[in-house]
């Protein structure tokens, strides 16, 4: 049955996501619930909150406030904390509760500017969607209200004979705080990029208001498509997809990236018609993602095949490279939400537990967080890639750094 | 938890508090039982109390089913993951459309029969537990419960909520909680020779005074953190008598002894000597009606020994820690100024106790010490600015003892690495309670330890779930 889960643990929710998504950007972020929800993110979804002060609170919203529409006291609470703790913006996040009460985050968001003079942002989330979702939202409300147009400091082209280009989607949801941000950071400016912003850890609010001074953003997880699709619509800066895990797809990747922006900035110079935001992708159209039905050495989906289990930007990236590196066709079971296009015909969206069951016949192994380890069937090859938006801090210390390390998947071959 | 953040930390720190700013009153100015105005809440990383999730494993063999939205189940599931009791926790999520069609009914009891199916052994138990959206909506909890009875007539259901909403109406969750694990009990023959202790979550010290009465008498104790098996579980309905201490206990004991007609005794926990002999008193004097016992109160003499026992722990302590300021926070036990009281009457310099509001028990010590301590500050543990007083505080790295915390939550604001660590009253009671305290006080002053390992595990204690 659909929505059961005997045995799997459940992804982070949307309003985590939106949390998680502002974490280090100096705003205080409200979630509009009873209680829980903050415990919750602060002890399984949030590897910052002891060393990192960041103001992420709770409304504490109570039954006689939901029922009599009392929002005066949430107003009221955030504009007493506001004037005493200063923060660059304020951000409202949803629960069940206030969804179903149908509170108005934007107007209340509204308000609350008005009365304090602190950009406010309102994210309607139910806390019944995945992180992807809230942190998508999140940052997407960041693009649309805080990125400024290029002005001087942008061409159009390379400056310095660097394509600039900012990283979106980086959460540590997704990368956990094990460096993987850093490495990714580094693949790039070893391959003659400029990063100009990396949404978001490690950059401030002030870094990411120049995002439009970029060449190209690179989505490296779903968390990423609200801010691609918000810079792309105001400011026409394409994307590309993919996490550079592996040896052969980090350059393919680079190399794509360079070819597909010039010819993007090309197009545009000779006045082309503006693309739709999911033709301005320049990565998964591309072919180097393989299709997943044989592998680089022939190996047909019928033989054996990889399911690697988890967030669509990095199964994809993930299964890639297993079938060039391995020579086993591999498939992506998505657990999160991931936008149309992204995944290839062989992938599947599993947000549930008898989703994922059925996939996994015939599979030859299977790459996944160890919470789903309980569902795999016996004489599966398992290879555990904890990911803390499933597991939380469970495994922490051992999730790997995929982009620096990918000997994890030596097991396959 | 041992993998540190890599990136920028503190490097886009936002506007920051120094100590002095904390939000802090001096006891004499604060109002009973709210010494601060509600806001917006903050949640320190202490993490040692237990959650709804643990108390219901702990009735043994027992199967927890939660039917939240997703962000409601992550924690509980993610509780249960982490005391590694994932084989007996399932989920069933609510998304929006079942708010917009209407079906809670149907969800819930199609979900837990589709998970019934599933399980590899049938459990004796379950406890279902809804949520909040299960409240507004108006949900038909008796139909559902009555449903799932008639389909699976083997197993014992009982109603859970994890409804935080309802916080501040009525029952609280973790009352609640305590109420609905022993709705599972059977009606059983009261045996004059038992009792059972309700609703704590940690195991009654086996010196406490609590445990040397029941001995003292010769009763068969029975005490849910102690049962191996769920027909184990069941004979806690034999008792003659049930006992709870622990103040959130109280609720299920009373319900638990109305249904089967049997006397619930509420002992006060407490640090003062002569409420300590009163609550004692009142227990003999109830097994001694119920269980035809004799000679279970305290002698004069016995009195006596104990308080010197005591006097000369405080003393000992005293003469150990000196002047070395000492914080209290309101999870170590569930009166904070009742164990500043004992403490300031003997010369220790308390100087904060963390709590955001005073329990009803309390209020005595409370009221005392506005009067007579009228300097000493209450801090609240969930205001917005409290989010800075770890890094306000800089004592964990010094040397020596700077502050003595009781509690983790006193021990993470004032980032102290030398701290009492115990929640929930770590199942002490009488005057055994005044000298265990006084020597893991001892032991802190001189053993630093792990505060930033130690206050993130969920439920301390919590491995006794584990059978």
């Amino acid at each position: 049955m659909k929505q059961t889960a005997r045995i799997i643990s459940t992804y982070s929710a949307d309003v985590m996501g939106v949390c998680s998504a502002l974490f280090e950007l100096g705003g205080m972020v409200v979630m509009h619930d009873a209680s829980g929800c903050n415990s919750t993110y602060t002890t399984h979804d949030e590897p910052r909150w002891f060393d990192m002060d960041s103001m992420i609170y709770i409304s504490g919203l109570s039954e006689m406030e939901a029922i009599m529409g009392d929002d005066e006291k949430l107003i009221g609470d955030i504009e007493e904390a506001a004037a005493e703790l200063h923060p660059k913006f304020i951000a409202l996040a949803g629960s069940p509760v206030s969804a179903m009460t149908g509170f108005d985050y934007e107007a209340v968001a509204s308000v609350i500017e008005l009365r304090t003079g602190i950009p406010a942002l309102g994210f309607p989330t139910t806390g019944m969607n995945t992180y992807i979702h809230g942190a998508s939202m999140a940052l997407a409300g960041i693009a649309e209200r805080f990125v400024k147009a290029p002005g001087n400091a942008a061409s159009g082209g390379k400056r310095n004979g660097k394509m600039r280009i900012n990283i979106l989607g980086l959460t540590p949801l997704d990368f956990s705080t094990n460096g993987t941000d850093a490495s990714i950071v580094k693949w790039l400016e070893s391959g003659g990029f400029e990063v100009v912003s990396k949404w978001v850890m490690g950059s401030t609010l002030e870094e990411l208001s120049r995002a439009a001074e970029a060449d190209v953003n690179l989505v490296v997880s779903a968390s990423g498509f609200g801010a691609a699709k918000v810079l792309y619509e105001k400011f026409g800066i394409p994307y590309a997809v993919g996490v550079p895990v592996g040896n052969e797809l980090p350059g393919l990747m680079a190399d794509n990236i360079r070819i597909k922006v010039e010819e993007f900035a090309q197009a545009r110079a000779e006045g082309e018609a503006p693309l739709s935001f999911e033709d301005a992708e320049i990565s998964v159209e591309s072919g180097i993602f393989l299709n997943g039905r044989s592998s680089g050495d022939g190996r047909s989906y019928e033989e054996g095949f990889v399911a690697v289990i988890g967030e669509g930007v990095t199964s994809l990236s993930l299964a890639s490279s297993i079938e060039m590196e391995c020579g086993i066709p591999a498939k992506v079971l998505c657990a999160t939400e991931c936008p149309d296009g992204i995944l290839r015909e062989c992938d599947r969206m599993t947000p549930d537990e008898d989703d994922i069951i059925p996939e996994l016949k015939g599979a030859y192994a299977v790459i996944a967080d160890p919470m789903y380890r309980p569902i795999v069937p016996e004489g599966v090859k398992f290879i555990e890639l904890p990911h803390e938006a499933f597991s939380g801090r469970l495994y922490r210390d051992s999730i790997p750094d995929p982009v620096k390390d990918f000997t994890f998947c030596e097991a396959l071959i | 938890m041992k993998n540190e953040t890599k990136s920028n930390l503190k490097s886009v720190k936002p506007h920051k508090l120094t100590a002095t700013d904390l939000p802090s009153v001096r006891i004499a100015d604060a109002s009973f039982p709210a010494p601060f105005r509600s806001g917006l809440e903050y949640s320190s990383p202490a993490r040692g109390t237990w959650n709804i999730v643990q108390t219901g494993m702990l009735v043994p063999e027992c199967h927890e089913i939660y039917v939240c939205a997703a962000g409601c189940l992550r924690g509980v599931v993610l509780t249960a993951a982490e005391m590694g009791l994932m084989d007996r926790f399932s989920t069933v999520a609510i998304r929006e459309n079942n708010l917009l069609e209407g079906d809670m009914e149907t969800l819930v009891i199609e979900g837990v029969t589709d998970i019934i199916g599933k399980l590899p052994k049938r459990p004796p138990a379950i406890l279902v537990h809804t949520s909040c959206v299960h409240h507004f909506t108006g949900t038909d909890l008796d139909l559902i419960y009555r449903e799932l009875r008639e389909r699976f007539p083997d197993i014992d259901f009982a109603d859970a909520y994890m409804n935080p909403i309802m916080r501040k109406s009525g029952l609280t969750p973790d009352q609640l909680m305590r109420r609905s694990i022993y709705k599972l009990l059977h009606e059983r023959e009261a045996d004059g020779d038992t009792v059972s202790i309700i609703g704590g979550d940690i195991p009654t010290q086996p010196d406490s005074d609590l445990t040397r009465m029941l001995e003292r008498a010769g009763l068969t104790v029975r005490e849910v953190t102690s049962c191996k098996t769920y027909d184990e579980f069941q004979k806690m309905a034999e008792a003659k008598a049930f006992i709870s201490y622990y103040p959130d206990a109280a609720p299920g004991g009373d319900a638990l002894a109305e249904r089967l007609g049997r006397s619930h005794y509420k002992l006060k926990m407490s640090f003062d000597y002569d409420e300590i002999d009163e609550t004692f008193a009142g227990l003999a004097d109830l097994l001694e009606a119920e269980t035809g016992r004799t000679g279970l109160k305290l002698t004069v003499d016995e009195i006596s020994a104990k308080r010197a026992e005591c006097e000369a722990a405080l003393a000992e302590t005293k003469e150990i820690i000196g002047d070395t300021p000492v914080v209290i926070d309101y999870t170590y036990f569930p009166r904070p100024f009742g164990l500043a009281k004992l403490l300031l009457d003997h010369d220790f310099n308390v100087t904060k106790v963390y709590a955001d509001s005073v329990p009803g028990i309390d209020r005595e010590s409370f009221e005392t010490l506005k009067t007579e301590r009228p300097d000493l500050l209450i801090y609240p543990t969930v205001h917005a600015d409290m989010r800075f007083a770890n890094t306000a505080n800089t004592a964990a790295d010094e040397e020596g003892c700077k502050v003595l915390a009781i509690g983790q939550k006193a021990a993470y604001f004032e980032n102290t690495n030398n701290f009492v660590n115990v929640v929930e009253g770590g199942g002490m009671n009488g005057y055994e309670a005044i000298t265990r305290t006084c020597a893991l006080m001892r032991d802190a002053y001189i053993n630093k330890k792990d505060m930033r390992g130690l206050v993130q595990i969920k439920g301390l204690g919590c491995e006794v779930c584990v059978r």
